[in-house]
């Protein structure tokens, strides 16, 4: 006796959240029935193991069937097929978003291409993430990115509007979205200790500060010429930002922001000695870094760039974190009383951002 | 000119892409009503297409309105070639031709192709004028309403149950047609849905005349079928009871037919606390009939059995004078009729007066073509035949009508076994005329009749009964006879005192046969067929035992004909009536005493069945209170004393004569062990394993013993196939897979719906069919219900204990007013009367729902939840608003089986899909439910080697507006409770 069709449809689709969970790992039905068994829930029901591989089957024919409404989440609203209550929708919608901390920082900032799909088999083995589970988190990423690239206005209501995903889960595929487009380089071996929430982090922040989106002119004229989008980073702002270059190309002024600096926290530093014996050159990294902003391959090296350029000297000198919060705090500060210099609003927009950004980046 | 017809088309949307240059589609709409088509612009590339028509106008008769359907074409405008059709909608304009149901149909309705499935929505609205034009011969039936659901609807109260009406239209079948061999398979399929659409609209109107003609306004249980005949024909048939309705909330509402039974109910002598204490005899009682063959078409009427309980003795002592009395009341009003059926199976209080049992006959035909679709004479003289012979047995046991009456017919190649059952009974005549039968006869009824057991009293006369059979007086009131086990096929009546709870039991049963032709084919399955039923009465009574019940409700045995073998399938919900004696135990014997080990394994198997015996009255709570003899103080026979059954054994020749033995006058419940088979069967006995703690089963309405239902509920459609190895063929490998085949079907079910816990599966409703030699393939549908469980057991404790007057009528609110005659419902008036808030409070069920309103679906999902549900009420809701039938027919096709998921993955999505369209349908007509919701017909072939598949699929059911109790109560308590004062008094003496 073999079953050749076995099926079970309810009015309202029935949800399983631990044979989703199965699923969206990747397990096979084989698989996923032994790790059920494995949970102990025949004890608990008094099933047998073909009941349990009837009900899996049955779990993965209609994810499968769901998943192509899960590929745009307002139609699986919409659709009048499938009766889920609201609460499950959203359920089903956000843990298909999710994806794995090990994942994410393999493709973070790579170009979501199908040249990089090759390489998923490698991630697969390296992470341990079934190969399916990689591609459908890729395909995810891809899709995400795909409708919002070209559209304008905040890219995490875009997110959020096109994939109906929590606020949570829409803030980090913005910022998937803005390294994927912008190529930061997040895989050298130096930013290893970085996690994804530290990216994720930095990428709120240049978003909200270093894109065109955050000049906040475009709601106002929607048909404007202007590449609103939150996507790229402001071209203008970074051109501009050479002429950050005289603070440090200009010795006086270097000179002067450093005696600023070290008069304001003589006595609140532990590793005072080491600052000043390293100001210049941790402001020449910072600014630096401003100023080849215009080259992509910089802009692509910026996370690698301030590991090298500051995370790691202070590291190397036992900076705590405090010292390197009071040490940014008044390097920007200072800047302002800098009578020769007069980029100051520039200044804020970029040192504003790039001290979040290094708070965040500066741990172990 | 009788009736405008007015459509607009207003958009589409996810429509699939057409043009793959553009990735877009430019898509227009046809639409289509009896030879009149309109069409809209060309939406220009778009997916989502804002048509915005004009109305588009038929001026059409109302007999085209009731037959044809709206047919909506969307199409792919395609400049060089010809327009690509996306899909279609098929729209009944029928919910609106009367006037109290839908006044217009708008929404959103899934486009559908039947190759493709549902390919994107479209939004239309639908409105009818219709110009009354009452004096003229009439070939039209509009307003005459139809309802699926098997009892009085919620919002009505029946005037008059006028009684049977059936029609059936044949027509070939575009399928076999000799344009089918060049045709697409989407014309061919699309033919044969239109057909289907128009028999059944053409069916639907003749019904509605002959109601008119019976001076009656609503056909209720309603129930249509189709007959697949392959080569010879298509046959749509109906049945249903034509009925007299009043709308509830008009003032006429609380005419004393209506209340005065249920209140003299009431008043009168009450129910004895239910006793028990001897054991009974118990026969099988079979009653065999024979028919004769047609001249015409070769065709075999199959011995039938006639199940109940049933005992002798004198008769009670008032009982007699009365009884005759009453038949001859109920003659005189049944006499009319040429079929005293009803296809209702719960009844307003007081019309039932005392059940027989089950009725039911047979019939084997062989098919041929039809010449002649106007005359379909054949099919008419076939069902003829079987009603006669059910009206015969119906006789036989005394009763004068056939009530929970049903038909379905099995086909393989060109034998179909027609089959019909109900249950023989004895029905107060006030119902059926026009309510003049008042007085005298109702006083002495209502004296004569206490609640809880009148139904179980024998109608038949003791001393002229039709077969041997063993009777015990009434364990309630102690003043008629019983018999010692009821078998019906109706639900559990409201006012029955039942003790415990209830539980699905069902007999499973394969015969090989021989592959043949023609008559030898028919003879053969006609001779098998006594033999079937003999076994599956025989099993259903064995489990019943082993369940310590004794009665059966609901019972439908379905015969399934195959090429090489016969199935039975019979469920039934299984309660212990107090009324009845308690039902004895099962002995074993063997047949070789000598044998030590052997007589040991013989007690170690006895042993297990006393055990299970013992579980299951604990599992399902039945504990009736001992009662000592002298307090019964009637001659019951001894209380040890056992009546015997015995196997029939399967391949023996004396099986024949065993037949019209009437076994139950020998003196146990024997099962002889006689040989390895009978073993089997033994132990096939005891691995029916109860469900899981926490679930319940039953295939009628509600469970008895439980009361409390929450809101949650889930209605589901489990289909599974197996394929037989055809190496081990034997009869008894058959049943071992057949019975595998269902227990692991139900196990599924609990498993799968395990976190309704505490929940109840109710109106499960298992289908087999054979669709090919090795295939066995078993369709169920059900509707799981969750309950409080705290409650519930509170509830039944205090049921209990509840003095003998709240009895009856606490029965009947407990159960949530399914079967009630006047339910209270409000529709037509602008606010509900306090009334229902009255009923409502009063009722355990308010609270309960009160308090889990929480579990109702959350509002602001896009798309309005439906609900579908096989019973006729929801839970926890009142139905204001009855909006029509909903009769659909659908055909899907694949030539991509693998690349859909395989069958499982077709079928899977091809239900999914049905009950989309049922939803949308609903919720275009404003409903939010479908009540008495029933899949007829899901027939699937199957062809892997041309990766192909084809699925039919026939539903139906009632569209329904429902409120929760709980806004009902908000809405009400803003209403001054002063508007009406008698109906107060109405609804409580109602409920």
């Amino acid at each position: 006796m073999t079953s050749e069709l076995d099926i079970f449809v309810g009015n309202t689709t029935l949800i399983d959240e631990d044979v989703y969970r199965l699923w969206l790992d990747g397990y096979s039905v084989g698989d996923a029935v032994a790790l059920r068994v494995r949970s102990g829930i025949l004890e608990q029901t008094g099933a047998t193991a073909a009941v349990l591989q009837s009900d899996t089957m049955d779990h993965y024919r209609t994810f499968h069937m769901l998943e192509r409404l899960l590929h745009a989440p307002p139609k699986l609203l919409h659709q009048l097929i499938y009766q889920i209550p609201p609460s499950r929708q959203a359920l089903l919608i956000e843990r298909y978003y999710a994806f794995d901390e090990a994942f994410v920082r393999e493709v973070l900032g790579k170009k979501l291409s199908k040249g990089t799909k090759k390489d998923l088999d490698d991630i697969s083995t390296k992470t341990g993430i079934t190969l399916k589970s990689c591609r459908r988190q890729f395909d995810n990423f891809k899709r995400v990115f795909k409708v919002v690239e070209e559209m304008r206005g905040s890219l995490v209501d875009n997110v959020q509007q096109h994939f109906l995903l929590s606020d949570r889960l829409a803030r980090d595929y913005a910022a998937i979205v803005f390294f994927a487009n912008n190529r930061f380089e997040t895989g050298k071996k130096k930013l290893q200790y970085l996690s994804f929430g530290d990216f994720a982090f930095c990428a709120e922040l240049m978003i909200q500060n270093w894109t065109l989106g955050a000049v906040g002119e475009a709601p106002t004229d929607p048909d404007s010429q202007v590449d609103d989008m939150d996507m790229d980073l402001d071209k203008e702002f970074l051109q501009d930002l050479k002429e950050l270059k005289v603070l440090v190309a200009d010795k006086d002024l270097l000179d002067l922001h450093k005696s600023l600096v070290c008069t304001a926290l003589r006595g609140k530093l532990g590793v005072f000695s080491e600052m000043e014996a390293n100001f210049k050159n941790l402001s020449r990294g910072l600014v630096n870094v401003a100023t080849k902003l215009t080259h992509n391959k910089d802009v692509r090296d910026l996370f690698v760039d301030l590991v090298e350029k500051f995370v790691e000297p202070c590291r190397s000198d036992h900076w705590p974190l405090s010292d390197v919060r009071l040490f940014l705090n008044q390097y920007s500060a200072s800047v302002h009383s800098l009578d020769g210099f007069r980029h100051q609003a520039l200044w804020d927009r970029y040192m504003g951002t790039l001290r979040g950004c290094l708070l965040r980046l500066y741990h172990d | 000119m009788p009736g405008k017809l007015k459509v607009k088309i207003v958009a589409g949307r996810h429509l699939p892409v057409m043009d793959r240059a553009s990735d877009l589609t430019d898509a227009f709409v046809e639409v289509k009503f009896g030879n009149t088509t309109f069409k809209t612009d060309v939406y220009p590339k778009s997916l989502n297409p804002q048509w915005n028509s004009e109305w588009f106008k038929f001026e059409v008769d109302d007999e085209d309105l009731q037959d044809e359907p709206l047919q909506i074409t969307v199409l792919d405008h395609d400049t060089y070639s010809a327009n690509d059709a996306i899909g279609k909608v098929y729209i009944d304009i029928d919910p609106l031709l009367y006037s109290e149901a839908a006044t217009v149909i708008s929404g959103w309705f899934p486009i559908y192709d039947t190759i493709h499935g549902i390919r994107g929505e479209i939004n239309v609205v639908v409105k009818v004028d219709l110009f009354n034009d009452l004096n003229r011969f009439r070939q039209s039936s509009c307003g005459v309403k139809f309802f699926c659901t098997t009892s009085i609807p919620k919002c009505y109260r029946a005037v008059i149950i006028h009684g049977f009406v059936e029609e059936l239209v044949v027509n070939e079948d575009p399928e076999y047609q000799w344009i089918d061999r060049i045709r697409t398979p989407r014309a061919s399929n699309e033919a044969r849905q239109r057909l289907i659409s128009l028999m059944s609209g053409e069916l639907q109107r003749k019904i509605g005349l002959k109601v008119l003609e019976m001076r009656g306004n609503a056909v209720v249980g309603y129930l249509q079928c189709f007959d697949l005949e392959g080569e010879s024909g298509l046959v749509v048939r109906a049945i249903g009871t034509a009925c007299t309705l009043d709308k509830l909330s008009s003032p006429a509402a609380f005419l004393p037919a209506c209340n005065s039974p249920s209140k003299e109910m009431k008043e009168s002598p009450l129910v004895h606390p239910p006793s028990h204490g001897c054991r009974s005899t118990h026969n099988s009682p079979i009653h065999t009939a024979t028919g004769s063959r047609l001249t015409q078409n070769f065709s075999v009427s199959v011995p039938t059995l006639i199940y109940t309980g049933m005992g002798s003795g004198s008769a009670g002592k008032e009982g007699g004078p009365f009884k005759a009395l009453l038949r001859q009341q109920t003659q005189s009003a049944l006499e009319q009729r040429e079929f005293p059926f009803f296809t209702l199976t719960a009844f307003p209080p007081g019309f039932l007066v005392h059940v027989g049992g089950v009725v039911s006959a047979r019939s084997v035909k062989l098919l041929d073509r039809i010449h002649n679709p106007d005359e379909p004479e054949t099919r008419d003289a076939w069902w003829a035949e079987i009603r006669q012979e059910i009206k015969s047995h119906a006789k036989a046991l005394g009763c004068h009508a056939v009530v929970g009456y049903s038909e379905s017919t099995s086909i393989c190649e060109e034998v179909c076994i027609l089959s019909a059952s109900g249950t023989a009974a004895v029905l107060n005549p006030r119902f059926l005329q026009d309510g003049t039968v008042e007085g005298c006869l109702e006083q002495r009824l209502e004296e004569n009749l206490p609640a809880g057991c009148g139904f179980c009293h024998i109608p038949y006369d003791e001393l002229n009964m039709p077969f041997p059979a063993h009777l015990t007086y009434c364990y309630n009131c102690r003043k008629q006879k019983v018999p010692d086990v009821l078998f019906t096929t109706i639900d559990l009546p409201t006012d029955a005192t039942v003790i415990g709870k209830g539980c699905l039991i069902q007999a499973r049963l394969c015969r090989l046969k021989k592959k043949a032709q023609a008559e030898a084919n028919a003879t053969a399955i006609s001779n098998l067929l006594p033999f079937m039923e003999y076994e599956v009465h025989t099993q259903l009574m064995n489990k019943l035992k082993l369940k310590g019940m004794n009665a059966l409700f609901g019972l439908r045995i379905q015969i399934t004909v195959g090429e090489n073998m016969l199935m039975g399938l019979a469920s039934a919900t299984g309660v212990y009536l107090a009324a009845l004696p308690t039902p004895g135990g099962i002995q074993i014997a063997g047949k070789t005493p000598n044998d030590g080990s052997y007589e040991q394994h013989i007690s170690h198997m006895q042993k297990k069945i006393n055990d299970t015996i013992a579980k299951n009255k604990e599992l399902y709570e039945i504990n009736p209170p001992e009662i000592s003899e002298e307090i019964i103080g009637s001659p019951i026979p001894e209380p040890r004393q056992r009546s015997r059954l015995l196997r029939s054994q399967s391949e023996s020749s004396d099986e024949v004569t065993e037949l019209d033995l009437s076994h139950g006058k020998k003196d146990a419940f024997v099962l002889e062990i006689d040989d390895t088979d009978a073993m089997e069967d033994v132990h096939s006995l005891l691995t029916d394993v109860p469900p899981p703690s926490g679930f319940y089963s039953c295939n009628t309405e509600i469970m008895p013993g439980i009361n409390n239902w929450t809101s949650e509920i889930q209605m589901f459609t489990s289909v599974r196939v197996i394929r037989l190895s055809s190496l081990n063929l034997t009869n008894h490998a058959l049943n071992k897979n057949f019975n595998d085949l269902c227990e692991n079907l139900l196990k599924s079910l609990y498993f799968k719906l395990r976190s309704m816990i505490p929940c109840c599966l109710c109106h499960v409703n298992f289908t087999v069919s054979l669709p090919e030699d090795e295939l066995i393939q078993v369709t169920v549908t059900a509707v799981a219900i969750t309950f409080d469980k705290n409650q519930a057991l509170q509830t039944t404790k205090a049921h209990v204990e509840k003095s003998l007057q709240r009895a009856s009528t606490d029965n009947e609110e407990l159960l949530q007013f399914p079967l009630e005659l006047c339910s209270d419902s409000l529709p037509s008036h602008p606010f509900p009367p306090a009334k229902a808030v009255t009923v409502e409070k009063t009722s355990p069920m308010g609270e309960g729902n009160f308090r889990n309103r929480s579990a109702a679906p959350c509002a602001n999902s896009t798309v309005g939840v439906v609900k579908m549900t096989p019973l006729s009420f929801i839970p926890g809701a009142k139905i204001t608003k009855y909006l029509g039938i909903i009769n659909m027919f659908f055909i899907r096709e694949t030539t991509s089986l693998r690349e859909e998921g395989g069958v499982s993955g077709f079928l899977h999505a091809f239900i999914a899909e049905v009950f989309a369209m049922v939803r949308a349908h609903v919720a275009a007509l404003g409903g939010n439910a479908v009540v008495s919701y029933i899949m007829k017909q899901c027939v699937f072939m199957e062809n892997p080697n041309k990766n192909q598949a084809q699925c039919l699929i026939n539903v139906s059911g009632d569209a329904v507006v429902f409120a929760r109790e709980s806004e009902l109560e908000v809405v009400s308590t803003q209403q001054p409770a002063a508007n009406c004062q008698p109906a107060c008094t109405g609804g409580e003496v109602t409920t």
